[in-house]
């Protein structure tokens, strides 16, 4: 059984006046124990409104939550506050884009971290500093006593995103969540961090969920990576058909808009039309449609469902005129390697 | 007429740390940047990157006068603008505009298009009339791909690509011969990334125009660069051609830097080779002696690395690959392997010395 199985939640914003917002529109997905999953997507695609979701972190007044989160075997959605704050940061952990932000200014990082340690392994004083400084260390925080005295401003950005990390991983969850954990980093910065959560959760039963929008930081870390689209999972199938035999024309053309380092030099990118804006509501057709070459009558009619290609590994994707298999597979990888999770 | 249409002379421009209730003393400078030669040829492309707080941006502005310079030369198109006063720097300055990162927060909200692409034109008498006037912006419009409605309406009703687009149109009005583009790109979605980039070349192809794009992302500059120039701590470390300096970084930052990018492909990812460093950047208010990066430089030796600081030469393979290590063959040979680097915490506020001062030296106001 799935750690976490997510059936076609939907979040929807009302809006005083106006047409309420789907902003996560039907989204499904499941993770397994110590797993790796990549959700990627533009801004506005709902992927942080979908981790916010599941951790049950979305006011409750004009928001209405609906489908089913089984994370294992019980419903997150229907959970009793009371439940949901024991079950977070102890099963299920958050690691938030911007460090400064998501920690407390006026409290040591010490007292952040022995927080945690206190509320939900009953550790005290000593016992629990001693703990924290053990954690600072294991997220590779120089003189970590030292530093359990230390305010977040005192930190660098590395290092502020290492202890919230160390405030996540402190009771060793079996789910953590990390909401573009990188993305306010620089590059060198965020190489150290993506290897620190690689290291934290390889070995361990403990699953990931890395949400971004880069799609170069996922090819390196996910196993399974599913890209969404105006609140939907456009296409969903393991690292190497995401980036080798993509079907959706959404990530095709997600992957000829960046400029890979170890392209030829000249060579044009090739974006795509149009901007996020420019969207149609998915019970009128595809989403995507308005900006997509590959459009077709069939597009306008109707959602596209989630389908299941018929040959090779599990890849599912939705869209009725998909890229040809045969157009993208002499890029399709032939030394297969083991993936490292 | 000169090969280069900009050329930098050991260029410096500190920013001075005051402290003090009553009276500002000074207490140390902030060397944002601290000693670079380029030069960017004309028609051509020149990318610097570097992480936060290397300096990029502040070289970016003061090439434009827009920040006081403490030390060095500017010569822009054979005049030197370095010490230019006045109405001379107000009339040089139409031919060097800036495109900014942030299209919402640079563009007035309250002004429409038309007037923010008028604007320009009226402060620097061009275009005559005020039909002239039109049909110069109106042509600019085509140019960057935006509709003639377009000049009616306000910043808040377009997309960031858009927004983005009447930035670069600000600039183009007058005509400039050289854009200094500050992280074009970095505040859109990816699929709008690449919209404006291939903006960016077809107006160089068609205009002739000589770009200087700042950016943090190695893989864009690399795309749109003729040269890229990589700058650690308010200095350049390594300057070449864009494919040599994929093919063949010289200075341990680079390859660092060049290892940390993520690429969008597994087989890639996995078997690149990675150079993680340790710790984060220096302050710049306090950076290291000698060479900038031998606290966090895998490479680092024992002797000269931390007492002499490495001039930007070039090797013996070509001219036009410069680095600033003294080490650059023996890295480049495998004669010198790469070491751990234990980490040094960086305080971001960085740690300055407060000099004890004699109380007659204080300067009354």
């Amino acid at each position: 059984m799935a750690l976490l199985d997510v059936r076609d939640l939907t979040v929807v914003f009302g809006r005083r006046g106006q047409r309420p917002v789907r902003a996560v529109d039907g989204v499904s997905f499941s993770v397994d124990s110590g797993q790796v999953v990549g959700l990627v997507g533009e801004s506005g695609c709902g992927k942080s409104v979908t981790s916010l979701a599941l951790m049950g972190l979305l006011p409750k007044r004009a928001v209405k939550v609906t489908g089913s989160v089984m994370f294992d075997g019980m419903p997150l959605l229907t959970m009793d506050e009371r439940s949901m704050r024991d079950l977070r940061g102890r099963d299920i952990a958050m690691i938030f884009q911007d460090p400064l932000s998501s920690l407390n200014p006026v409290v040591s990082i010490g007292t952040q971290v022995t927080e945690v340690l206190l509320r939900h392994r009953g550790l005290k004083g000593e016992a629990a500093r001693k703990e924290a400084a053990n954690l600072l260390d294991r997220v590779g925080i120089p003189d970590p006593v030292r530093r359990l005295k230390d305010y977040p401003h005192q930190l660098s950005g590395g290092m502020r995103q290492r202890a919230l990390i160390a405030m996540a991983v402190a009771c060793r969850p079996r789910l953590l969540i990390a909401d573009e954990p990188t993305t306010a980093l620089d590059v060198t910065i965020q190489a150290q961090i993506l290897e620190l959560l690689k290291d934290l959760v390889s070995g361990s039963d403990t699953a990931l969920i890395l949400i971004t929008h880069d799609l170069g930081v996922v090819a390196g870390i996910c196993e399974t990576i599913n890209v969404l689209y105006a609140g939907r999972v456009v296409e969903a199938t393991d690292r190497r058909q995401t980036f080798a035999a993509p079907r959706h024309p959404y990530t095709v053309g997600l992957l000829g808009s960046i400029p890979r380092l170890d392209a030829v030099r000249g060579e044009k990118l090739t974006p795509i039309r149009g901007s996020v804006r420019d969207v149609l509501a998915w019970s009128d057709g595809c989403a995507f449609a308005p900006r997509c070459d590959r459009r077709i009558d069939q597009c306008l009619q109707g959602p596209p469902e989630l389908v299941d290609a018929a040959t090779g590994p599990p890849h599912r994707f939705r869209c009725v005129n998909p890229v040809p298999k045969d157009q993208l597979d002499q890029g399709a990888p032939t030394l297969v390697t083991e993936v490292s999770p | 007429m000169t090969e280069s249409l900009v050329e930098v002379r050991d260029l410096k421009v500190h920013f001075p740390i005051t402290s003090g209730i009553l009276f500002d003393r000074v207490i140390g400078h902030v060397k944002a940047v601290d000693g670079v030669d380029l030069a960017v040829p004309r028609g051509k492309t020149y990318g610097l990157v570097g992480e936060s707080g290397c300096g990029k941006t502040t070289l970016g502005r003061a090439l434009l006068r827009l920040t006081p310079i403490t030390d060095g030369t500017i010569v822009f198109d054979g005049t030197d603008i370095t010490a230019l006063q006045g109405e001379r720097l107000r009339v040089m300055r139409r031919r060097m505009q800036m495109i900014f990162q942030d299209p919402l927060s640079s563009l007035d909200p309250r002004q429409n298009v038309e007037s923010i692409l008028v604007e320009g034109l009226s402060a620097h008498r061009m275009g005559g009339g005020r039909k002239e006037q039109r049909a110069i912006v109106g042509k600019t419009l085509d140019a960057v791909g935006l509709p003639q409605w377009a000049l009616s309406r306000y910043p808040h009703e377009f997309s960031g690509g858009q927004r983005q687009r009447i930035g670069i149109a600000r600039a183009l009005v007058l005509d400039p011969d050289l854009i200094v583009a500050d992280e074009p790109v970095s505040a859109l979605d990816v699929s709008i990334q690449a919209q404006v980039l291939n903006l960016l070349e077809e107006l160089q192809d068609n205009l002739g125009l000589t770009y200087l794009v700042i950016a943090h992302d190695l893989a864009v500059v690399r795309h749109i660069s003729d040269t890229v120039g990589v700058m650690y701590l308010g200095a350049l470390v390594e300057e070449a051609p864009s494919d040599d300096i994929y093919r063949t970084p010289l200075h341990p930052y680079t390859r660092a830097l060049m290892s940390a990018v993520p690429v969008p492909d597994p087989d890639v990812e996995d078997r690149r080779e990675r150079i993680l460093l340790a710790g984060d950047l220096p302050s710049p208010a306090n950076p290291p002696a000698g060479c900038r990066f031998h606290t966090r430089c895998p490479w680092a030796q024992p002797t000269r690395c931390r007492d002499e600081r490495p001039e930007l030469r070039s090797l013996a393979n070509g001219a036009t690959h410069r680095v600033a290590c003294h080490w650059a063959e023996d890295i480049a040979s495998g004669k010198l392997r790469p070491h751990e680097v234990s980490v040094e915490l960086v305080r971001p506020e960085g740690d300055i010395e407060v000099p004890a001062m004699p109380l007659d030296n204080v300067a009354l106001p």
